[in-house]
């Protein structure tokens, strides 16, 4: 999902430890133009971590192996995410599995109505795509737009034998038939809601959170 | 932020960063060149112009090809130099266009200005496809790209620029961009074709007679096509120009070890370059075309993709202080 | 019930500046009919229309040395009518009106039209220009004789340079025994060649072609040399280089009846400020900066005998389109005075009287003629503010054109009245050119 670099102006946190934060931290945060609240925590960093552990072993058990297997991460956070999980499955199988980046920008639905041409970024997919076992990774599932343009650009490359997604959080509301295989934790959401993934690789710190739009 | 581009009409009036911006937004284009399936949907639903007034085959096609990749539609506007004589004005030809709507226009015309006359004119982004003997910014970006990507980055190394440059808007569009990135150039060939005045076109410009002056130190070297009906103009014969202009084996030697070359194109094999430079590993044509099609699907995709931004940002400057 | 002979106007209190006689001194002046008919302090004239002149500049009318009309045969962008009524609100009392109309003037009966013309739509006085050769190609000489009955003041084959060293001796010979002036449009067309703007650094940066200063230099010194060896009258038009003026400053040392004019465009702008915009486009074109500073250190020093304006409409479709392809010429009746009051006189570079000169006997002595304020004479008089302010829309004008690169400009200093043949044909404010 893209996000906009943040201001925080003046932030009040209560610190909660590894626990769960049940408690609202309420801090306002200058984002673009949009004022967010945090209603609350999805997922600590040590659940993070649990929790890519856990699909990394899935991903190899359900498919039987890591043969063809290679990962592509979608920009942004998708990528540091699909890189974890290779180094997860090197760590217990010994196994490189190739890992890919690709950028949807070109492929997306709603280039006309956003403005300015987004800036778009190099796809980098050194191996090649054809009669691969695809495995998508990004952070969260959502409308599915998004997977739906990653799976445009992969038919652009070659021709994968398959193409399963991996996502973080799946958070329901789909506008497209797309399904994810691998699901880190499912969240119900309304639609004024936002799930904020941060990851220490982009944004200095690792949490899930919930937050909504303050009208 | 950067500020958007609402016309391509020059470089002269460019930042570092825009054109900075431009080059790294062609990188992921010039991947997708390599893609087995060079077709997007990016640009599906928008009408490109074609507007050439002057003949050119390579540059209308890779803009054609530019626009296709991006799925966008193109209309060929052609006009042979003798219909014009016949009295059709730019003005209702722009009018014509504008009832066509289309959502960019790509202009080439033998009137330095005639792109600026059509935006001060039409509400639609206009790319500046070369015009009379101003600029063709185009090339000068798809230059600076590929030397970029050879060299690693555009600083202050040397260039050389041989040939007719009085005539020249590539050379022209080059001197503008480079010397922005600190490059100092050195322009040569025959007296009458590289008057003393473009040394003010930018800083860091100098000029000289002799070509082994010239290459001395040269860390890129761009040979112009030589315009064959300037020959006649006043008469210099193809022989004179060989014997102290053509950039042989030999005099590339005299340049720095690995020393680009680069040419516009089409070459004149035999008058202004020899073959064994023109398909050397100094050599850069090949990739230039290439780029030439990675930058203007950049392009394409910044000025006529998205919605219209209300108002325009960067409107087109004005050029007399 | 007044007639036009006895119409008394008595304007009151002005600055009367006169060169002619070195006057420069309050005073009423009485106009009588069409001529002057007293001079002096507190004059009383109980039937006069008054017009009060306090604190403006009482002048004698202004000629314009360069104009093109248009008239016959390119009535679209302007015609007599138009053009004078222009011309007047520019503060101008007459105007030479170039030969390159269609027909080209170069016979009695185009000229006798162009008088006729004047006589009945005409605001301000039009005296023509005739040809130098049949219809200006260079090659036979014009019935110039007959054209000089039928009133012209001088001849030109203006648009163009008189075509070769050869006809240009022929012409002045001829022009001396009819004690006409030649006025010449100098270039070289082999140096012109398709050019556009002023070579320089400015035409490289746009990519323009360039004429070179040595087209007009050149042209010049060929023309100076004939006048030195035929002793002609000969008058360098539109002046815009050094080179030109060096061979006029020569030629006046030498004690030779050798002119020359400046247009304000050339002593406002130079080729540094020519953009994509025709109006910016016109032949001569802007000069270099250093050749204007040398125009204008002519212009203080004498070298130059007078202002003219080269005004050349051009009907706004034909300028509107890429500057390869646009004719030459910009409009330039209603800015002159202003600019130079600006440019000229608010900078301190000349005298009120030098800029009145300028308009005045300059002009008047190119053409042989007096100009003068003095009791008898012509009752046409200039009269001027130098501090008004005011910005000059080319929407405005009653000129049929728009071709101009002063739209929107703010001026301190104007025409206030225009006054021929003792009749107010402009007066500023109301606005209106009586007939």
């Amino acid at each position: 999902m893209p996000r906009g670099s943040g201001a925080r102006i003046c932030p009040i946190r209560i610190l909660t430890g590894f626990l769960r934060c049940e408690l609202p931290a309420v801090y306002v945060r200058m984002r673009r133009q949009m004022r967010v609240v945090e209603k609350r925590q999805l997922l600590s960093a040590e659940e993070i971590s649990r929790t890519l552990q856990r699909l990394a072993h899935e991903i190899v058990e359900k498919s039987g192996g890591t043969k063809d297997l290679a990962l592509v991460g979608v920009r942004r956070r998708g990528v540091p995410l699909s890189e974890r999980l290779a180094k997860t499955v090197k760590d217990f199988s010994g196994v490189d599995i190739p890992v890919g980046t690709i950028d949807i920008t070109l492929y997306r639905d709603d280039l006309s109505t956003v403005g300015p041409q987004p800036v778009v970024h190099s796809n980098e997919i050194s191996f090649s795509v054809d009669d691969r076992d695809l495995v998508i990774v990004d952070d969260v599932l959502y409308t599915g737009r998004t997977i739906r343009a990653a799976m445009n650009g992969l038919f652009d490359l070659g021709r994968p034998k398959r193409i399963r997604l991996c996502v973080l959080i799946d958070r329901g509301h789909r506008e497209m038939p797309i399904e994810a295989t691998f699901i880190g934790n499912s969240v119900q959401t309304s639609d004024s809601e936002i799930v904020e993934v941060h990851l220490k690789e982009i944004d200095g710190d690792e949490r899930v959170v919930l937050v909504d739009r303050v009208p | 932020m950067l500020q958007r581009l609402e016309h391509l009409l020059g470089i002269e009036d460019l930042t570092r960063e825009q054109i900075s911006f431009i080059l790294d937004q062609a990188k992921p284009f010039q991947e997708f060149q390599r893609h087995p399936l060079k077709k997007l949907a990016t640009l599906r639903g928008k009408t490109v112009a074609l507007a050439f007034f002057e003949n050119s085959t390579r540059t209308r096609i890779s803009f054609a090809t530019a626009a296709a990749r991006l799925g966008a539609d193109t209309m060929n506007l052609q006009a042979e130099a003798s219909s014009l004589k016949k009295g059709e004005s730019l003005l209702d030809t722009v009018r014509t266009l504008e009832a066509m709507r289309p959502d960019g226009i790509v202009i080439r015309h033998s009137s330095s200005g005639a792109p600026e006359f059509i935006a001060n004119r039409l509400g639609v982004p206009i790319i500046n496809a070369g015009d009379g003997t101003h600029e063709h910014p185009t090339q000068a970006l798809l230059d600076a790209l590929t030397i970029r990507d050879r060299k690693g980055q555009l600083e202050a190394w040397n260039l050389t620029i041989l040939g007719d440059v009085l005539h020249s808007r590539v050379a022209r569009s080059n001197i503008h961009l480079l010397s922005k990135f600190g490059v100092r150039t050195t322009l040569c060939g025959p007296a009458m074709w590289v008057p003393r005045e473009l040394e003010t076109l930018a800083p860091n410009v100098r000029r000289v007679t002799r070509i082994e002056e010239a290459l001395d130190g040269a860390d890129v070297i761009i040979a112009l096509r030589v315009q064959t009906e300037r020959l006649h103009e006043p008469a210099l014969a193809a022989e004179e120009y060989i014997l102290r202009y053509q950039l042989t084996p030999q005099r590339l030697q005299l340049a720095r070890p690995g020393a680009l070359v680069l040419h516009p194109g089409p070459m004149i094999r035999g008058l202004e370059i020899d073959d064994a430079v023109a398909d050397g590993p100094q050599s850069c044509v090949l990739e230039q075309v290439t780029n030439g099609l990675a930058i203007r699907m950049a392009l394409l995709y910044h000025l006529v993709g998205g919605a219209a931004v209300e108002p325009p940002l960067a409107k087109v400057p004005d050029k007399a202080q | 019930m007044p007639t036009a002979n006895d119409r008394l106007l008595l304007i009151k209190n002005g600055r009367v500046l006169d060169p002619a006689s070195k006057t420069d001194a309050t005073n009423d002046v009485l106009l009588e009919g069409v001529r002057i008919a007293k001079i002096g302090a507190n004059l009383s004239a109980p039937d006069a229309e008054i017009f009060d002149a306090t604190g403006l500049i009482v002048a004698p009318g202004f000629i314009d040395l360069h104009c093109h009309l248009r008239e016959p045969g390119q009535e679209m962008s302007e015609t007599i009518e138009t053009g004078t009524r222009s011309a007047a609100r520019g503060g101008f009392t007459a105007v030479c009106c170039m030969p390159n109309t269609q027909p080209v003037n170069d016979n009695a009966s185009v000229t006798r039209s162009i008088v006729e013309r004047a006589a009945t739509a005409g605001t301000v006085e039009v005296w023509p220009i005739g040809a130098a050769s049949v219809g200006s190609k260079g090659e036979a000489l014009a019935e110039i004789a007959a054209m000089k009955g039928a009133g012209i003041v001088a001849v030109s084959d203006d648009g163009k340079p008189v075509a070769t060293a050869r006809l240009m001796r022929q012409v002045m010979d001829y022009c001396n025994s009819l004690d006409l002036p030649v006025i010449d449009h100098c270039e070289d067309p082999s140096l012109f060649a398709g050019g556009v703007m002023r070579e320089g650094p400015r035409s490289i940066r746009l990519g323009l072609k360039g004429i070179p200063a040595e087209s007009e230099s050149i042209c010049a010194g060929r023309d100076v040399e004939l006048a030195i060896l035929t002793r002609a009258r000969l008058h360098i038009a539109h002046m815009s280089t050094a080179g030109a003026l060096d061979y006029v400053r020569h030629a006046k040392i030498l004690g030779m009846r050798v002119t020359c004019e400046v247009t304000p465009h050339h002593f406002t702008l130079c080729d540094e400020d020519v953009r994509y915009d025709t109006n910016y486009k016109m032949n001569p074109p802007l000069a270099s900066r250093a050749d204007r500073t040398a125009l204008i250190a002519g212009i203080a020093d004498g070298s130059v005998d007078a202002i003219a304006t080269d005004h050349a409409p051009h009907h706004p479709a034909s300028k509107d389109v890429e500057f390869d392809r646009a004719p030459f010429g910009i409009i330039g009746f209603e800015t002159a005075l202003a600019l130079t009051l600006s440019e000229l006189f608010h900078s301190g570079k000349i005298s009120l009287t030098r800029l009145v000169e300028l308009f005045t006997i300059g002009p008047a002595r190119v053409l042989g003629i007096e100009r003068k304020i003095a009791v008898g004479g012509p009752a046409d008089l200039t009269i001027f503010s130098t501090d008004l302010a005011w910005t000059y829309r080319a929407s405005e004008s009653p000129s049929k054109s728009r071709n101009t690169p002063f739209d929107g400009r703010t001026f301190r200093g104007a025409p206030v009245a225009t006054i021929v043949g003792g009749q107010i044909v402009y007066r500023r404010e109301l606005g209106i050119t009586a007939q």
